[in-house]
């Protein structure tokens, strides 16, 4: 929750600087968030690999682990494809590649923003990695606050896949005690949280190009 | 297009790697910095864009109604297999 206020209030903290027409140049030269991204992916996947929990996970995979995963990201995708006949504005791969955050909000925003500069411009994938940023920065309050609400109305699964990525983490403590602590759902929420965060990368690149 | 994949790969290589290195788990830790910093630089550019700015409320909507689909997608698809797994489950016994 701290990290997410602060997250906030540095991009708050953006904004003001970015209208205020004060922000150094330096700031806003093209190749520091595409450093910056880079150096997030190589960390996010540093962080992966030596992630105490993944060992514990191979040890106790079992294949229908993947299942959840899966089903989180078609239901997602599917109904993300329904609100294009509201938001007739946006193709229908953008908005795939918008919904495919699962609340992984600064890596997705700014992954679009990379990806469609090169093929939109900048003005047009500023505007879809910031409407990136609000759906799942939304997915993630949603989750936070909803999660014991959605383990109670659809079972521990559901909760699961609401919370995204952040079911290995943030919402973690929440659907285990809201599951009545039932030990076997430890490990398919970590890692739907891990198959998610590979999911994110993989989906956006596909659905930018 | 692969650089971002080969990057998150390479990442994830090396972290398995040196998982037993304790000075690697704090490296994993500063993604959460990068994180502060990419937001800041994001923030100046959405400042910068005029349109977004002006059709700020707009947004909120629209990126309402994705996140809404999204959530009621993935909870209607969790909650089936949910469904059918019990019941396979409750067969068995």
């Amino acid at each position: 929750m701290k990290e997410n206020i602060i997250a906030f209030v540095c991009f708050l903290g953006g904004i003001c600087l970015g209208l205020s027409g004060y922000a150094p140049a330096v700031l806003s030269l093209p190749i520091l968030p595409v450093l910056l991204l880079s150096i997030l992916v190589f960390l996010a996947g540093l962080g992966l690999g030596s992630n105490e929990g993944l060992t514990y996970i191979i040890h106790s995979f079992q294949w229908q682990m993947l299942l959840l995963p899966v089903f989180t990201i078609i239901g997602t995708l599917l109904f993300t494809m329904l609100a294009v006949f509201l938001l007739h504005e946006y193709t229908l791969s953008d908005l795939m590649a918008i919904g495919s955050g699962f609340g992984y909000y600064s890596l997705s925003s700014v992954l679009i923003l990379d990806m469609k500069t090169m093929t939109v411009g900048i003005d047009e994938a500023t505007k879809l990695a910031s409407l990136a940023l609000l759906v799942n920065v939304f997915r993630e309050m949603i989750a936070m606050f909803g999660c014991a609400f959605f383990t109670n109305k659809g079972g521990s699964c559901a909760a699961i896949s609401v919370s995204g990525i952040n079911s290995m983490d943030v919402c973690l403590p929440i659907i285990l005690k809201a599951s009545g602590n039932d030990g076997k759902w430890l490990p398919v929420s970590v890692f739907h949280g891990i198959a998610l965060e590979l999911a994110v990368p993989i989906l956006i690149t596909l659905f930018c190009h | 297009m692969f650089r971002i994949l080969f990057l998150l790969f390479l990442g994830i290589g090396i972290g398995y790697l040196l998982r037993n290195i304790r000075f690697v788990h704090r490296i994993g830790a500063a993604t959460q910095y990068v994180v502060f910093l990419l937001l800041f630089v994001f923030g100046i550019s959405v400042g910068r864009n005029q349109m977004l700015m002006d059709n700020i409320t707009k947004f909120g909507l629209q990126a309402a109604i994705i996140a809404l689909s999204g959530v009621l997608g993935s909870f209607v698809a969790a909650y089936f297999l949910g469904y059918w797994q019990k019941k396979k489950e409750g067969g068995k016994k």
